[in-house]
C-alpha cells in the first residue's frame, strides 16, 4: 500500500501535474535554453540535481526551522545547489555553461524548486520527498528534451547535432529565435490538452 | 555620457525587451496580463525594485564580493538583497503611502521569486557597467517589462470575445500571441548596431 502510494506521486511528475505542461511553472528556462536538445537536456539534468537535493534537505530540516523563516532558509539552500551546479558545469561542460549563459544561476527562482519544497518536502519524510522531487524533475527533463528536439529539428534541421533533414526540408530560421519557442510551446500545451479531454471521454 | 544612457534605455526597452528576447519574468507576464489595471500595478512594482535592486545588488557586488574576493557568493547574496528589498519596500510604502500599497499589494511579495529581477542583477555584472548606467538599465528594464505587460492585457481583454479553437483556450492561445508579439519586437532589432 505504502509503496504504491509513492508510486502514484511518482507518476504525477512525469503527466498528471507535468511542471511545464500542465502546471506552468518554470517557464524562463524552458523557453529561453531549448534551442537545442543538448542544451534542454542539461538544463534538465541541472534541474533535477539542485530539485532532487534541495528538497532532502528541506525534507530532513522540515522540523527545526521555524515557519516564519522557512522561505529565505529555502532559498539559500537552493541557492547554494544551484551555486555548486554552476560550478561543475564551468568545470567539466565549459561549452554547455556558455550557451545556458545566465540560465543556470536562474534556476534560483524556479518556480518549481520552491513549489516543490513548499508543497511536499517540508511536510514529508525524505525518502517521499527525493522521490517526489525525481518525478517532478524527470517530467521537466522530458518536456524541455521534447520542446528542444522540436525546436531544434524545425528551426535547424538537426537533432543532438546530426543533420536528419539536410536537402528535404529548409529550416525556419524563427523556430531558434524567441518567438518560435512561444508558439511551440502554445502547439504543445493546446496538444497535451488535446490527449487529456480525449483520455477522460475514454 | 548622455548619448551613452540613452542607447541603454532603448536597448532595454525595444530591442532587447527582458520578456520577449530574455524570457525573464514570464511567469506574471503570464498570470498578471489578464487585466490592464492589474498589469499596470504589476508593472509598475517590478519597475520600482528593479531600479532599487540594480543599485543596491551593484554597490554589493562591487564593494563587498570583489574586494574580498568572494564572487563565489554572488548568486547567495543577490537572492538575499532582493528578498530583504522586497519585504522592506513594501513595509516602507505600508506605512507612508497606503494608496500605493492599495495598488500594489498583492504584487510585491509576487515579485521575490520574479526571476527578470535576478536576471537583471546577473546581466549588470556580466556587462560590467557603472554605477549610473546600472540604475538606468534597471529602470529602462523595468519600463520595458511594464510595455510588454500592458500590451498582452490589452490583447487577451480583446481575446475573450474571439472564438478560439476549444483546445487552444488559456496557456496555449497566450503563449501563441506573446510569440506574434516577439516577432513584431524583432522588428526594433536593427535599430541599435552593436
Amino acid at each position: 500500500m505504502k509503496e504504491s502510494e509513492t508510486l502514484i506521486q511518482f507518476k504525477k511528475g512525469l503527466w498528471q501535474q507535468h511542471p511545464i505542461f500542465r502546471q506552468l511553472l518554470g517557464m524562463c528556462p524552458t523557453l529561453a535554453v531549448t534551442t537545442s536538445a543538448v542544451n534542454g537536456l542539461s538544463m534538465g539534468l541541472s534541474v533535477t540535481f539542485v530539485l532532487c537535493l534541495s528538497c532532502v534537505i528541506v525534507s530532513l530540516i522540515r522540523k527545526i526551522v521555524p515557519p516564519q523563516v522557512r522561505i529565505a532558509v529555502y532559498t539559500i539552500i537552493i541557492a547554494t545547489f544551484v551555486t555548486i551546479a554552476d560550478i561543475f558545469l564551468k568545470a567539466n561542460f565549459p561549452e554547455i555553461s556558455k550557451s545556458l549563459g545566465p540560465y543556470v544561476p536562474l534556476i534560483v527562482v524556479n518556480c518549481i524548486i520552491l513549489g516543490r519544497c513548499e508543497a511536499y518536502a517540508s511536510k514529508n519524510t525524505p525518502f517521499k520527498s527525493f522521490i517526489d522531487a525525481l518525478g517532478m524533475s524527470l517530467g521537466f527533463l522530458w518536456g524541455l528534451l521534447l520542446l528542444g528536439s522540436i525546436r531544434e529539428l524545425l528551426g535547424n534541421g538537426s537533432i543532438f547535432g546530426i543533420y536528419v533533414l539536410k536537402g528535404i526540408f529548409s529550416p525556419l530560421v524563427v523556430m531558434i529565435l524567441p518567438a518560435g519557442a512561444f508558439i511551440a510551446l502554445g502547439f504543445i500545451v493546446s496538444l497535451i490538452n488535446f490527449i487529456e479531454e480525449r483520455n477522460k471521454k475514454c | 555620457m548622455l548619448k551613452d544612457l540613452f542607447f541603454i534605455f532603448i536597448s532595454a526597452v525595444l530591442v532587447n525587451n527582458f520578456v520577449l528576447t530574455y524570457f525573464l519574468g514570464i511567469c506574471p507576464f503570464l498570470g498578471v496580463s489578464g487585466h490592464i489595471e492589474s498589469a499596470l500595478g504589476m508593472g509598475m512594482a517590478v519597475t520600482f525594485v528593479m531600479t532599487l535592486s540594480s543599485a543596491i545588488c551593484w554597490l554589493f557586488y562591487n564593494l563587498l564580493l570583489v574586494k574580498f574576493n568572494i564572487v563565489f557568493l554572488e548568486y547567495v547574496t543577490f537572492i538575499l538583497v532582493i528578498a530583504s528589498l522586497v519585504q522592506i519596500v513594501e513595509m516602507f510604502i505600508k506605512k507612508f503611502s497606503p494608496a500605493l500599497y492599495e495598488m500594489l499589494g498583492i504584487y510585491l511579495p509576487l515579485i521575490t521569486t520574479n526571476c527578470a529581477i535576478l536576471g537583471l542583477s546577473l546581466f549588470m555584472v556580466t556587462k560590467k557597467y557603472p554605477f549610473i548606467e546600472s540604475v538606468v538599465y534597471g529602470f529602462s528594464s523595468g519600463l520595458g517589462f511594464s510595455l510588454v505587460l500592458i500590451i498582452m492585457a490589452g490583447i487577451r481583454e480583446e481575446l475573450k470575445f474571439a472564438d478560439i479553437p476549444k483546445h487552444f483556450r488559456g496557456a496555449g492561445i497566450t503563449l501563441i500571441t506573446a510569440g506574434i508579439l516577439a516577432l513584431i519586437f524583432m522588428g526594433f532589432s536593427g535599430l541599435i548596431s552593436s
